[in-house]
């Protein structure tokens, strides 16, 4: 059997990759692979949860079933958003996507 | 060590290994190539957990179609892939430090939680768990609610891709 702080452990290491991703990336499509990694993250501790918990009780998979949601929904708009800036500014790094600075 | 501790340190290795590859590789469709096996990883991790369902929406879901969208991404903003530049910023030493206190801090909070190492509970024989879910999804005392939202979510981002992607010219 495999104990709840294996997958907890896990979820925090993956978050940990994910945030350093989002933080040390120039190119905005791979900040976006890291907000990638942080959700699946969050996932796998909603369904341990579920898991370890009272399983008669669905929240954790629902809640990670608006976590799919969600993360598709972040994925459509951001990369239509790194396409449209490449499209006008030919860069996508995230340094020169200065456009709302003033 | 029973065989499912077995198969979960495997896939937490790979898991851990392709997720800093995801972060750190220079090329970017091998960096899109690589959070294919880490969710892949996930789904497993989905089976290990008795979610079938959810592991069945991960491929098809993130593997499917998330992933699929980076590739096209980086496709179409080709240019900045054959970048030969740092792929990190100068200050890539300071996101380590943060990531790696962010790590630390979680453990730290987990280890003063009495239930962290605590064991699955039996799973009851004949236990449905995906006509459970699919219940909870569209019961008015459940979610349905919350799902009914992310329907609309999902309709609003579609339009909004869409509308901020078109060509005007």
């Amino acid at each position: 059997m495999i104990p709840l702080s294996w997958y907890l452990t896990l979820s925090a290491a993956l978050f940990s990759i994910g945030l350093f991703g989002v933080l040390s990336r120039k190119n905005a499509v791979a900040i976006l692979l890291g907000v990638e990694l942080m959700l699946n993250s969050v996932n796998i501790n909603l369904v341990s949860f579920w898991r370890y918990g009272d399983i008669t009780q669905m929240a954790g998979q629902v809640f990670s079933i608006i976590v799919f949601a969600v993360a598709a929904a972040e994925v459509a708009v951001g990369l239509a958003l790194v396409i449209s800036v490449y499209r006008r500014r030919n860069t996508v790094i995230a340094d020169d996507i200065d456009m709302m600075k003033w | 060590m029973t065989i499912m501790q077995i198969i979960f340190l495997i896939v937490g290795a790979v898991i851990l290994g392709s997720a800093l590859m995801v972060v750190t590789t220079g090329n970017l469709v091998h960096a899109a190539l690589w959070l294919i096996v880490t969710l892949f990883g996930v789904a497993v991790l989905y089976a290990l957990l008795n979610a079938s369902f959810l592991a069945v929406v991960q491929v098809v879901i993130y593997i499917g179609a998330i992933a699929i969208l980076f590739i096209f991404a980086v496709m179409l903003t080709r240019k900045e892939m054959r970048d030969r530049g740092p792929q990190l910023n100068s200050a890539w030493w300071l996101s380590a430090i943060i990531a790696l206190l962010t790590f630390g801090g979680l453990i730290w909070i987990l280890q003063g939680w009495s239930d962290f190492a605590r064991l699955p509970g039996d799973f009851p024989t004949g236990f449905d768990a995906v006509g459970l879910l699919g219940n909870a999804l569209v019961s008015p005392d459940a979610f349905v609610l919350p799902f009914e939202v992310a329907s609309v979510l999902l309709l609003a981002a579609l339009v909004g891709a869409v509308y901020v992607a078109f060509n005007r010219k």
